[in-house]
């Protein structure tokens, strides 16, 4: 049951993603985008993570991409041509050999890693498994990792001024 | 087909249907609280006092010509209503109404009265809610007509700004219950105090009960908080080119996130199921007419009050609610420190 | 039986994807939603690590990394929006003033 999951998950990711990258309206990229964010959160559940799951759901989906939603709307996004002419135009024959060479060397390397694989499975002990409950990814959160939490809202305070000042239109 | 998976499937089956039924319960309440503030009598003629009203709706709206803008864009403008009520009816799903039933000993185990039992409930319940933006959002945009666009907008700027309120509320709550899952938080509110008042979470959370219920009301776009779909305003709003079953889809998505909105509320500060004297296999009673108080409540304000304007609504959003709902969260965090 | 190379061949291949769309798009919006998609498949990585190890830092790391990944969302639609007004196009190869 969880081995059709995961791959359910996995193909509604991958699609997806593969469809951001390739289509041209930039409204249905965002939809596209979210739709893999869901996916990914459905991981996340399989792999005993159920809080970062809702997390990625509120954080991701529910708020950067109204974001990036509202921009595409308001600028009015057109769809977007071709690409300037071919990729191959601009990198002349040594660019495409040396390139080719890369590509070949790329290839063989990935079989070679893929054919050494060992299979590693997760653990299954109630000690790994009770791993996901909010107390404890809160104190540790709070105990061990507190001045990179403190640092993260500085962070965020100077995201949300340069982002106004960015945005302002200039008088 | 074991029986415990064919109790699941009834379940799931009962509560879409009340769901649904709740929604055309709604629009008769509605039209006749209305009436009955305005002075005059409401719907009559068909079926008694009129409550077969919504179904006499619903019928028209069936026969009505599917219309679409020429210029829309297809796909989304069809998605739209679709994720407004998904998003609508999966909000519930994690919302418990009863205590554990075995329906009378037919089945070994007891099933808990909801749809699944997840142990970050009211965390599920904000992220779905927090989906229901793009259904506006994308209907707005999709129409391709000035009147759709702006009411989208707004509309979508003011969900996101209530939520973080809504957020700050709910964690208020998971402070003094220690749990995010709605059951374990009704279970905490079981007992009395002196024997009489019951230890609801409301008598210990006035203001963040009413920070909820402020920032419930502006997440469904619901009176005062209906600029977005204003009349007099702007024509419609985002559902200005939707006619026949997409808007119905739209009217079923607002009253079932009302729904879902009161039966969260009633779990969390006004005690679930748990009341006196019913025994433990009615308690759902107590559920459904606590939840109907509170969309009575709705259906009261949204006569009574008049609308905000746009900017007034941002700005209580930001520079009213918002800090108020720190401020509770800060002394509910002194409230648990003192009562440890 | 799902074990953690699929999760990290997975990861991968969404990385790959991402890095794809970062290259080869002449669009700003599409660049930024490639570099989520960059952002998520490292989170998945994290998350099944950590499953694997037993604790609860990679939960913890994709937590700060989703905060990073929406204060730079925000600054980048942001500069965006003002390259937008200065130029009326958002495609990268039009901004090439400081080529020599």
């Amino acid at each position: 049951m969880d081995v059709v999951a995961f791959y359910l998950f996995a193909a509604v990711a991958v699609v997806s993603s593969l469809l951001v990258v390739g289509q041209r309206n930039p409204m249905y990229s965002v939809m596209l985008l979210i739709a893999s964010f869901g996916a990914l959160a459905g991981l996340y559940v399989l792999l005993d993570a159920p809080f970062t799951a809702v997390t990625q759901i509120i954080i991701y989906a529910g708020a950067i991409m109204v974001l990036f939603l509202f921009v595409v709307m308001l600028l009015n996004v057109p769809r977007e041509e071709a690409a300037v002419g071919p990729v191959t135009a601009t990198l002349g024959a040594t660019g495409i050999r040396i390139g080719a060479v890369l590509s070949a060397v790329l290839a063989i390397e990935l079989v070679w890693a893929l054919s050494r694989l060992a299979p590693t499975r997760f653990g299954d002990d109630a000690e790994v498994t009770g791993i996901s409950s909010v107390a404890r990814i809160g104190r540790t959160l709070f105990t061990e990792h507190a001045f990179a939490f403190e640092a993260t809202s500085i962070l965020i305070l100077a995201a949300m001024v340069g982002a106004t000042v960015l945005a302002r239109r200039e008088r | 087909m074991t029986p415990t998976i064919v109790a699941h499937l009834g379940l799931i089956f009962v509560i879409f249907n009340m769901l649904v039924l709740s929604a055309a319960f709604m629009v008769w309440l509605e039209r006749k609280v209305c009436a009955y503030i305005q002075d005059r009598v409401g719907p009559n003629r068909v079926g008694f006092e009129g409550a077969l009203q919504p179904f006499a709706d619903v019928i028209k709206l069936m026969f009505k010509e599917e219309l679409r803008p020429q210029a829309a864009d297809r796909l989304l403008f069809v998605i739209a209503p679709i994720i407004s009520a998904c998003a609508a009816f999966a909000a519930f799903s994690v919302v418990p109404f009863g205590t554990e039933t075995t329906l009378f000993g037919l089945l070994e185990d007891p099933i808990p009265l909801q749809v699944t039992d997840v142990n970050v409930a009211v965390l599920v319940v904000f992220a779905i809610a927090s989906m229901g933006v793009y259904g506006i959002v994308l209907a707005g945009w999709s129409s391709n007509s000035k009147y759709s666009l702006l009411g989208g907008l707004r509309s979508s700027a003011q969900m996101i700004s209530y939520e973080l309120s809504y957020a700050l509320a709910l964690a208020a709550v998971i402070m003094l219950a220690g749990s995010l899952s709605l059951r374990e938080i009704v279970m905490d509110q079981d007992g009395y105090w002196w024997g009489v008042i019951p230890r609801w979470y409301i008598f210990l959370q006035p203001l963040g009960f009413l920070i909820y219920m402020i920032a419930g009301v502006a997440e469904t776009n619901r009176a005062p908080f209906d600029f977005p779909e204003a009349e007099q305003e702007l024509v419609a709003g985002y559902h200005t080119e939707y006619s026949s079953m997409s808007f119905a889809l739209f009217f079923l998505a607002e009253y079932v996130n009302m729904v879902t909105v009161s039966a969260v509320a009633v779990n969390l500060y006004l005690g679930g199921w748990l009341g006196p004297f019913l025994p433990d296999w009615l308690q759902w009673v107590y559920f459904l007419a606590k939840v109907f108080l509170l969309l009575f409540f709705y259906v009261w304000m949204r006569w009574t009050l008049p609308r905000y304007r746009y900017d007034q609504l941002m700005e209580f959003g930001w520079k009213w609610l918002l800090p108020a709902a720190v401020l509770n969260l800060f002394a509910t965090a002194a409230l648990v420190l003192w009562l440890e | 039986m799902v074990s953690l190379n699929h999760y990290l061949i997975l990861s991968a291949v969404l990385f790959s994807i991402g890095t794809a769309g970062v290259f080869l798009r002449r669009n700003l919006i599409t660049v930024l939603l490639s570099i989520e998609v960059m952002l998520n498949a490292v989170n998945l990585t994290f998350i099944s690590v950590g499953r694997y190890l037993g604790t609860v830092d990679g939960q913890i790391i994709v937590f700060f990394v989703m905060t990073v990944a929406a204060a730079e969302a925000a600054v980048g639609l942001a500069l965006v929006i003002a390259l937008f007004r200065h130029r009326e196009t958002l495609n990268p190869d039009a901004f090439t003033s400081l080529k020599w």
